[in-house]
């Protein structure tokens, strides 16, 4: 073990931090995320992926050929720490970068990976994930949406619900039934498509938190050519659970920048506002709050950085990024209790610091559900990553 | 020794649930929501009818005379259906003038639902305790000119009159303003309960006559600090209804919701979760109508009893509420699901009157310290 870096780590980091110096947009550029700034926050975030791309800071282990630096994930992992260092915006385009591009890496043909993977990395394609139905949540694998073949195409009829950014995006990755006599998990199939394709509704469904970032989808007769099949026609399960492995392992290395940012913003508060007649952070239950809030937030980088340098060996995630998942969730909900406890009485408003508070506490609950609930996520730790028998 | 409610006070409770599940459905809750105000004529009265508003003071200041368990049992009522407007504002309002003075001339109206209350208490950088009070009050005349802010005051909106905590030269003052005084600003803040407004104040010059200070001093600190008693008793008993309707959805849900060709009921976790929010919720009610009670039957313990219960329902009620969002997965975690309602409600009532932290800190002294002070 050597947690020090290579030289030739060293050189990448200090290649990128000089990158960063001169490519950061500035605070004061950066919109505010909260409930009301969704579509301005998004069109942000496009135009800073678009910065890394040209870069060439996109996809840092993706293939070369297909817009990415082909290094490895250890590079992956530094470029994580210096981008939560130098307060770099969070990273666009979740569902592209976190679970379809890996998953076309995966499974994609060469052909797909040559139309798909450099828009996502340069973020001028966004994508969304049609996994979800109102009767397939957790247990996914029971989806209704149908796809029956039809020559060189799939006709796709049914409904999704809660896609995130499926009234902003451009591709979905969409899983229906192509075969409704087999087994549950032997007649799925994937297909990437268009999401200007005739036969495609999408009405947005407000969240708790006050903003539409999740959709209901409505397919009538859509039209998806065979070309598009991701992985193989009635083995979609395996292409899902590639994508959803990815899902629960990547998503939290995204997150480590905001985490932070968050959590120092929160320590900022707590050295201005009063408590009992002194700044909050003096206060010591408010303090050891926050000193556990630092801990939690550390031993996730460290469980980050760990995983990605597991990762540099077996290549593919497991069950065990449902580990991640569950961590990074609870976690940020956690910590966005903590923030309020901070607060006081300002809690009470949905205004206070342009309501990023109220919003960042609302918006966190969701946490626990999407991407797998963390009852799932704790039923494949227990079941797959220990081994214990399935009571379900 | 009975620790139920007596048959009165299960007819008040039964009258209360019925009048509510009539006249104050999610469908209306929602557009009050939208207002400004959250303030419903008819339902405003409907309440005033019964004389809840005054339901715990004494005849002489207009009120049922009638006790702290009544009042908690009408607001844990309210917390079941997100009772929208000024009612705790008005309330609290009420029974600091009363205790202050129960001659004090706005008491009629506030109690009979003529005039809604407000007290205006926070300050952009204080908290819940009275002694860090800082708008300036200076003498005029034989009373006062006010010259400062007052943030997140609960129910200032709509108030009629504003009963509000200020620093004289002689201590802390409380002093009746009215709603639309000269020189008083109120800007509405977006409060993260749409069900219950908040208001910033501002101050500039504001002049209150003699008739309108209420009290000075020693005598002004009790009863502020009295009426914040009810006000977090009310506060507590809130969220207990609130929990209670999260947790019988929730355990509704799980019953009927099937994933994997089963009730999500059938899944342990989906069980445990259920279950916590049962202990949950029977322990806040334990603690909720012991400091009701002592509130009226023992005011020497009433300080420790409420603020165990704001302290134990303050962090409860958040586990319950997070709990239920998670047993409904997706669905409940929609503008469109009545969860979130209640959701925001139980934060704000868990942050009213200061939050567990707070009152932990309360305890300990009360708990602890008092004991070797020898008081
Ligand atoms: C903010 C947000 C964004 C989302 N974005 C997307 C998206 O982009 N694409 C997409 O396809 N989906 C998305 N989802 C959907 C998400 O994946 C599902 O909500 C989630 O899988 C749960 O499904 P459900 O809502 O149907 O809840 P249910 O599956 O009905 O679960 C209800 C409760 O039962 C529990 N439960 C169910 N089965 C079991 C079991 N076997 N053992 C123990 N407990 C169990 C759950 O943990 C939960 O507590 C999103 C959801 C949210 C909240």
């Amino acid at each position: 073990m050597d947690l020090g870096l290579t030289e030739g780590e060293l050189k990448f980091r200090d290649e990128l931090r000089a990158w960063l110096k001169t490519n950061l947009p500035p605070m004061s550029e950066r919109p505010e995320k909260t409930a009301d700034s969704y579509n301005e926050y998004q069109t942000f975030l496009k135009s800073w992926q678009r910065k890394l791309y040209d870069g060439g800071y996109a996809g840092i282990n993706w293939p070369k050929d297909f817009g990415g630096r082909g290094a490895s994930f250890i590079e992956q992992a530094i470029f994580q720490e210096e981008m939560a260092l130098a307060d770099a915006p969070e990273r666009m385009g979740t569902i592209g970068q976190g679970l379809v591009g890996p998953t076309i890496i995966s499974v994609g043909t060469e052909e797909q990976k040559k139309r798909f993977l450099p828009g996502i990395l340069s973020g001028a394609e966004v994508w969304c994930q049609g996994f979800s139905e109102p009767n397939a949540g957790s247990d996914v694998a029971s989806l209704e949406t149908k796809g029956i073949r039809e020559g060189d195409e799939f006709v796709v009829n049914g409904q999704k619900i809660w896609t995130s950014y499926a009234h902003i995006a451009d591709w979905c990755m969409l899983l229906v039934r192509t075969d409704p006599n087999a087994p549950k998990h032997k007649g799925i199939t994937c297909l990437l498509v268009d999401m200007k394709s005739e036969g495609i509704s999408v009405r947005p469904l407000r969240m708790m938190s006050g903003d539409s970032g999740f959709n209901e989808m409505f397919f009538s007769n859509l039209r998806v050519p065979v070309a598009n099949v991701l992985g193989k026609v009635n083995e979609g399960w395996h292409t899902a659970i590639t994508a959803l492995s990815n899902e629960r392992a990547n998503l939290g290395t995204g997150l480590y920048v905001v985490f932070k940012r968050t959590l120092e913003a929160v320590v900022d508060h707590a050295r201005k506002i009063q408590r009992n007649g002194k700044p909050a952070i003096e206060d010591p239950v408010l303090r050891e709050r926050l000193a556990q809030a630092y801990v939690d937030l550390e031993v996730f980088r460290l469980n980050t950085t760990r995983s990605l340098s597991m990762l540099n060996k077996t290549g593919a995630p497991g069950p065990e990024g449902s580990i991640q998942k569950l961590y990074w969730s609870e976690l940020n909900q956690r910590n966005a209790q903590i923030a309020l406890e901070v607060l006081g009485p300002r809690a009470l408003s949905a205004e206070f610091d342009a309501g990023r508070w109220a919003y960042n506490y609302l918006r966190s609950r969701g946490n626990t559900i999407e991407a797998g609930t963390s009852e799932i996520q704790r039923n494949i730790i227990a079941q797959r990553v220990l081994g214990l028998p399935r009571s379900y | 020794m009975e620790f139920e409610l007596s048959k009165p006070q299960k007819l008040l409770q039964q009258s209360a649930r019925d009048l509510f599940a009539r006249e104050c459905k999610t469908t209306r809750v929602r557009e009050l929501m939208a207002t400004d105000t959250a303030f419903h004529p008819e339902l405003w009265e409907a309440v005033a009818d019964q004389g809840w508003l005054g339901i715990h003071l004494p005849e002489a200041c207009g009120g049922l005379e009638l006790g702290a368990v009544e009042l908690a049992v009408v607001a844990e009522e309210m917390g079941r259906v997100c009772f929208p407007g000024p009612f705790l504002g008005t309330v609290w309002a009420a029974t600091a003038l009363a205790e202050a003075n129960p001659k004090s001339k706005q008491l009629d109206a506030l109690t009979t639902g003529a005039a809604k209350g407000a007290v205006a208490l926070l300050e952009p950088d204080t908290g819940w305790c009275p002694s860090e009070v800082r708008l300036r009050a200076e003498p005029d005349g034989g009373g006062f000119k006010l010259t400062g802010r007052k943030s997140f005051v609960l129910d200032a909106g709509v108030a009629d009159v504003i009963v509000c905590a200020v620093r004289t030269p002689d201590g802390l003052a409380l002093v009746t303003v009215p709603g639309e005084a000269g020189g008083l600003t109120k800007t509405a803040t977006q409060p993260l309960d749409a069900t219950r407004k908040i208001s910033e104040l501002q101050f500039d010059a504001v002049k209150v006559g003699a008739d309108d200070v209420v009290a000075v001093g020693p005598e002004a600190e009790r009863a502020l600090a009295q009426s914040m008693r009810y006000g977090t008793l009310m506060a507590a008993a809130d969220m207990l209804g609130g929990m209670q309707w999260i947790l019988e959805a929730s355990v509704e849900y799980a019953k009927t919701r099937q994933q994997f060709g089963k009730t999500i009921g059938t899944f342990q976790s989906v069980q445990h979760m259920c279950a916590d929010m049962l202990l949950w919720t029977e322990s806040s009610r334990s603690s909720v109508y012991f400091a009701a009670w002592a509130l009226g039957a023992d005011p020497a313990d009433a300080p420790r009893a409420v603020s165990l219960a704001k302290a134990y329902v303050s962090d409860a009620s958040r586990e319950v509420a997070n709990r239920g969002v998670q047993v409904h997965g997706g669905i409940g975690f929609t503008w469109e699901h009545d969860l979130q309602l209640y959701y925001k409600r139980s934060k704000a009532s868990e942050v009213l009157f200061g939050d567990a932290r707070d009152h932990r800190a309360r305890l300990a002294e009360l708990a602890f310290d008092s004991a070797t002070a020898g008081a």
